[in-house]
């Protein structure tokens, strides 16, 4: 088999316009079924990323995934609110450690903002149960400050001790809070979390900024002057939803239960890995059909691959009459036009995937900015590996298939091909 | 007589889709060192025949028997085998690989033979010597074979079918692409180099000009039975 090697390579080279088409081809379909899966996984990797350490989301009742998008990820609809009172209640239970109230709701430039408390910046893990750090500046202490997500400061150039003004309502052409400027007190360092993309600032202030305002907009002719909003109680009346850290992880069945039986309204507690993964299922049928047009893809490159290689032995009768003729044994002939397919269709992965590597590479951080989604520039994992083995294992016997007429034509034409 | 080189005995050959024999051959037999002129007009059998002694194609009946073995004894395999150990072969026209030297035309049998690659020693040096032979100048060998005229290729091809020193050589018909006066030099090219190699050569032809000088001429409806 030794001497057929170069023979092939020569070969092949021969007709490099043609096989290198079919290569770049098989590459791109295989670059979009090994991204698909990268992006499926990274996808949901960047979820589970988003929160780590909480034990429970409390919030009013209603779907429990559509509350964990809402409060964690800020997608889709805004959920009810609970009341404070209960907030403080489950606060003060004697199994929790911490609470980090979420108020959502409002807006700036299109990025949400979260009022929340200090504990936030105490107790919030994301990742690795990694604790949020400020790249600048401090918690908010005043109570116009604001803390900004990286993504935010980034995209909208903002620094410290700049003034900005809060958006009621997520849409940007909804009414100012113009009378009640924030000014930027700190930027958090980049997590690759929804965090990037989120204002902070204290509940107080957000209670603050909607004193004057009713039913979604200002009270005509009632304005409070920011100087006086102090002499308020600006204590919040309600919350979205609050993150529970419990003093032990095994309490957190028991403590759903209490939530969930809980007199004064309808809760409910949520685990945010349950919840994901009820998320995962949902998005599971659409994942297996991209997986299978992605598949299908491929399957049509190689079509094309066993095309090329067809139309091309039409021509090379000859040239397999000759090597008949110098000792090719007709399976000699087969492995030449199998390997042939098969070293197109390894080419062609191992060019896919170091394509989707430099797409990463590229695209990963305007990926990150504009969806949040954190491509990892990383080796292939062994689904993908296993995915590539499937690809070049289906290339392969697709090749056997002009292995096989070369067989047959050069059994027919002996030496003297009837062309 | 010494044992042949190549006999043929009681040999019937019928293509699988058609009725009647083309070939019917009662005894043939080429003895060793013979140069052979076979002449047969175009669907005479001439094509059939030369793979049948190649073993590419196998009788219906009968026997063929080259340098004492049986060929029809012999596996697909070892028939393939056979055929580059001991046999060189030229054709008509567009004998060689187009994406190959030259040279690496030349050494195609010994990369396929461990047996001509053995008898020709130093194969590059073998190679060599046989294309300076042939008249092929040393900057056309690491040339594409298609960028050589026909005249030249088929010199190549002779080069090819000689390396390694086969007992047999069979040319079907390889100077039809040349134009007269190429004829006749490439013919005494290649008779000059199969006697200097101790090859047998069947030489088969249409055209009976390029019989003169050919001790033994055969035409095909002598040997074969079968009406055409």
């Amino acid at each position: 088999m030794s001497h057929l090697l170069p023979l092939a390579l020569k070969s092949a080279w021969n007709r490099r316009y043609t096989l290198g088409l079919t290569l770049i081809a098989i590459a791109l379909s295989v670059t979009l079924l090994l991204g698909i899966e990268r992006v499926r996984q990274d996808a949901r990797d960047s979820f589970a990323q988003a929160v780590s350490g909480t034990d429970l989301v409390v919030g009013a009742r209603s779907s429990p995934l559509q509350l964990l998008l809402y409060a964690v990820f800020r997608i889709g609809e805004a959920s009810n609110n609970m009341g404070w009172d209960s907030a403080q209640t489950l606060a003060a239970h004697p199994a929790v450690a911490w609470t980090i109230p979420l108020s959502l709701g409002d807006s700036h430039r299109g990025f949400p903002v979260l009022g929340t408390t200090p504990a936030y910046f105490e107790h919030f893990r994301y990742g690795d149960k990694q604790l949020l750090r400020l790249a600048q500046g401090k918690p908010f202490v005043g109570l116009f400050d604001v803390v900004l997500g990286a993504e935010v400061a980034a995209s909208l150039g903002y620094k410290l001790g700049d003034r900005i003004t809060l958006t009621h309502g997520m849409q940007e052409s909804m009414a100012e809070h113009g009378d009640k400027p924030f000014s930027v007190v700190g930027i958090l360092a980049r997590t690759g979390t929804p965090v990037d993309r989120t204002l902070h600032i204290g509940l107080e202030a957000m209670e603050a900024i909607h004193l004057d305002w009713q039913g979604g907009a200002p009270i005509p002719g009632f304005a409070i002057p920011p100087e006086l909003v102090k002499k308020f109680n600006l204590s919040p009346k309600s919350v979205t939803a609050v993150l529970i850290g419990l003093n032990t992880r095994a309490g957190v069945f028991a403590m759903q239960r209490y939530v969930a039986g809980y007199r004064a309204e309808p809760l409910m507690a949520v685990l945010p890995g349950v919840a994901l993964s009820q998320l995962w299922e949902l998005m599971a049928v659409a994942e297996r059909a991209l997986l299978a047009i992605s598949a299908l893809v491929v399957v049509v490159s190689f079509a094309g691959l066993v095309a090329v290689v067809l139309a091309g032995l039409g021509e090379r009768r000859r040239e397999l009459a000759i090597l008949r003729a110098n000792g090719a044994r007709p399976r000699d002939l087969f492995a030449l036009l199998a390997f042939e397919g098969g070293a197109v269709t390894l080419a062609g992965a191992a060019v896919g995937t170091l394509l989707l590597t430099a797409l990463t590479a590229l695209l990963g951080p305007w990926l990150q900015a504009q969806y949040g989604l954190g491509l990892k520039l990383a080796p292939p994992s062994w689904q993908e590996l296993e995915m590539l083995g499937w690809v070049i294992l289906a290339g392969t016997l697709a090749s056997l298939l002009p292995g096989h007429r070369a067989y047959r034509l050069s059994l027919a034409d002996g030496l003297t091909p009837r062309v | 007589m010494p044992q042949p080189v190549l006999s043929l005995e009681n040999l019937l050959f019928r293509w699988p889709d058609q009725v009647a024999a083309c070939l019917d051959i009662e005894r043939f037999e080429v003895a060793a060192d013979e140069q052979v002129f076979i002449h047969g007009e175009s669907g005479s059998g001439k094509s059939t025949l030369l793979n049948l002694i190649a073993g590419v194609l196998m009788p219906l009946q009968g026997n063929i028997v080259a340098l004492g073995q049986p060929l029809t004894a012999l596996s697909a395999a070892a028939r393939d085998r056979f055929r580059v150990d001991h046999i060189g072969l030229i054709f008509q026209q567009f004998n060689l690989i187009p994406y190959l030297s030259v040279l690496d035309n030349v050494l195609l049998p010994c990369r396929f033979s461990r047996r001509r690659a053995e008898r020709a020693g130093d194969i590059r040096q073998a190679a060599a010597t046989l294309l300076r032979h042939l008249d092929l100048d040393e900057n056309l060998w690491q040339r594409p074979a298609t960028q050589l005229s026909v005249g030249q290729q088929q010199r190549v091809a002779a080069a090819r079918a000689l390396i390694g020193r086969p007992e047999i050589v069979i040319a079907d018909e390889p100077t039809s692409a040349l134009d007269a006066a190429r004829q006749a030099a490439f013919l005494a090219l290649l008779r000059r180099e199969c006697a200097a190699a101790n090859a047998t050569l069947l030489f088969v032809s249409h055209d009976l000009r390029l019989a003169e000088g050919f001790v033994r001429r055969v035409e095909m409806g002598q040997i074969n039975r079968m009406p055409l």
